[in-house]
């Protein structure tokens, strides 16, 4: 679908929204499921600036009204919001502990990580997932990553993690099975970042 | 050839005119997608989720096929099995369902499918890390008959208080020498969550520790799904003087000889007669075409029920 909202034209979601929400739910599983894999997603829509199409076929595939979502400053746009209020119907909210989706689009606007929800004791799937637009996660500072969905350790280089992140992220492990889950994204790439997950610098 | 032998290969989106892809209409398959996305995210845990009314009652593996309808897309390549057997009645159901709704590949082959539905059972065959089981619950909370109040349940996860199912297990051993749970048999799931691996032998439970493809289980009367991610550790409870033991058998398979594999009893005739075979007809019969050779080989192979073929368990 696309059209003209607010004056300006809406980038296109998926030519096929089942299929393409399909192929890229099993991208970002298979990125959940293995943390540290760079998965580039197959199928990919039209992505509004400065959403880079791995983030926007998340959101088509992921958010809803049922999913409040925030925003950082970067990926607040009138053709970004109308998008998503045209394609997924989320609602924006100003609160980074009440969003169940966040997308960071510049990682020096992030919060830290424990400005978001970490869900709770009873329901600790209510959590926020942070989607974080990186520069590169074919190059970078090397990451070593431990846990479920790994054999013995993965090896990531990535660039564009806020300053100090490792350290956040230290402190999100310390809530298990509490905590906030992240998604990392790059051009058409996804890469998972569950909180069950260790990273060493 | 059974049915499984053969499969449809419909064009993804030519398929079930009345239908939406897969069943489902995608709101659902979004929020299930999220609540599976969740489920990963923390190994064992049990993520609730808005179950949709599925034209198969409950107990015929709703859980299982909500699940499936979520992930599978035009590529796949489905395998269900009931307690191992591909051709039963609610496998060959499930199998049908989804040729149809989604137009999908199916086959009996462990190796050649991508995503597996099952019950009750885990291949013999090994998986890889490109396949996807998915198995179907019928009871989803582990502590449920020791703490019928569920957000009790809730609790005991949230804070890792499960001494109870120790007191449990250790009284049985108190009582008859040994643990007499032999299916279902509790799990702690990457060191945190206390986990149904669902109504398999305990000899499967082994299987689940550091599995290369993912498993997923779905539960369609209580509305849970949870997640072992690969590789994750998956220990069965135990105790240092009692350790976990898998079933063992004096006999090997009657049709193919295996003596690694999980053995169902069947009955031969109306005298008594019995034998072992493979609960895993798709190991069984992938052996004999092997040549391997069981000690009733020779002998008509005699036509048998399988245990499976029986009523529904509200998965
Ligand atoms: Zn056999």
């Amino acid at each position: 679908m696309s059209g003209t909202v607010g004056g300006h034209d809406l980038a296109p979601g998926f030519a096929d929204p089942v299929l393409g929400s399909q192929s890229a739910f099993r991208g970002v599983l298979e990125a959940m499921s293995r943390p540290g894999r760079v998965v580039t997603l197959s199928t990919l829509p039209t992505a509004p600036a400065p959403l880079d199409p791995a983030t926007a076929a998340l959101a088509l595939t992921l958010m809803d009204f049922d999913t409040p979502l925030w925003l950082d400053d970067a990926a607040t746009t009138d053709s970004v919001t109308d998008y998503l209020k045209f394609h997924c119907g989320c609602p924006v909210t100003g609160e980074p502990d009440t969003a169940r989706f966040a997308i960071v689009a510049d990682a020096a606007l992030m919060p830290p990580l424990d400005a978001f929800d970490p869900g709770n004791d009873l329901y600790p799937d209510q959590s926020t997932t942070v989607i974080l637009q990186m520069k590169s996660l074919a190059e970078g500072p090397r990451l070593r990553l431990t846990g479920p969905g790994i054999e013995r350790d993965a090896i990531a280089t990535v660039d564009g993690l806020p300053a100090g992140f490792l350290d956040q992220w230290a402190a999100n492990r310390t809530l298990y099975p509490l905590g906030v889950d992240m998604i990392l994204t790059c051009d058409e790439a996804v890469l998972g970042l569950p909180r069950s997950i260790e990273l060493e610098g | 050839m059974t049915e499984a032998g053969r499969s449809t290969a419909t064009a993804g989106r030519s398929v079930g005119e009345a239908y939406n892809f897969a069943y489902l209409d995608e709101q659902t398959k979004r929020m299930i997608r999220r609540c599976i996305l969740k489920a990963v995210a923390v190994p064992g845990y049990q993520v609730p989720f808005g179950s949709r009314e599925m034209p198969l009652p409950y107990g015929w593996g709703t859980g299982g096929i909500q699940v499936t309808a979520s992930i599978i897309g035009p590529d796949d390549t489905l395998k269900v099995i009931d307690q191992g057997a591909d051709d039963t009645t609610n496998a060959v159901s499930i199998r049908r369902f989804f040729a149809r709704v989604a137009g999908i590949e199916t086959t009996d082959r462990t190796a050649e499918a991508t995503v597996i539905q099952t019950r009750h059972r885990i291949p013999e065959h090994p998986m890889r890390e490109d396949q996807i089981l998915v198995l179907q619950v019928p009871k989803p909370e582990p502590m449920r008959y020791l703490e019928p109040r569920e957000l009790e349940c809730r609790k005991i996860h949230g804070f890792s208080e499960y001494g109870l199912m120790h007191v449990q297990l250790y009284e049985d051993i108190a009582k008859f020498g040994e643990i007499t749970t032999t299916y279902d048999y509790p799990v702690m799931v990457n060191r945190r969550h206390l986990m149904s691996p669902t109504p398999i032998p305990k000899f499967d439970n082994p299987k689940m520790h550091r599995f290369p493809a993912l498993q997923l289980f779905g539960a369609g009367r209580e509305k849970r799904i949870y997640a072992i991610p690969p590789y994750t550790e998956v220990k069965s409870l135990d105790f240092d003087d009692h350790p976990f033991e898998v079933q063992t058998w004096d006999e090997c398979c009657a049709l193919c000889g295996a003596e690694d594999s999980f053995l169902d009893e069947v009955i031969t005739d109306d005298e008594g007669g019995k034998m072992f075979v493979c609960s895993d007809s798709h190991y069984c019969g992938e052996r004999r075409a092997a040549g391997h050779v069981g000690p009733m080989e020779g002998e008509d192979a005699p036509s048998f029920a399988r245990p499976a073929d029986q009523e529904a368990d509200g998965s």
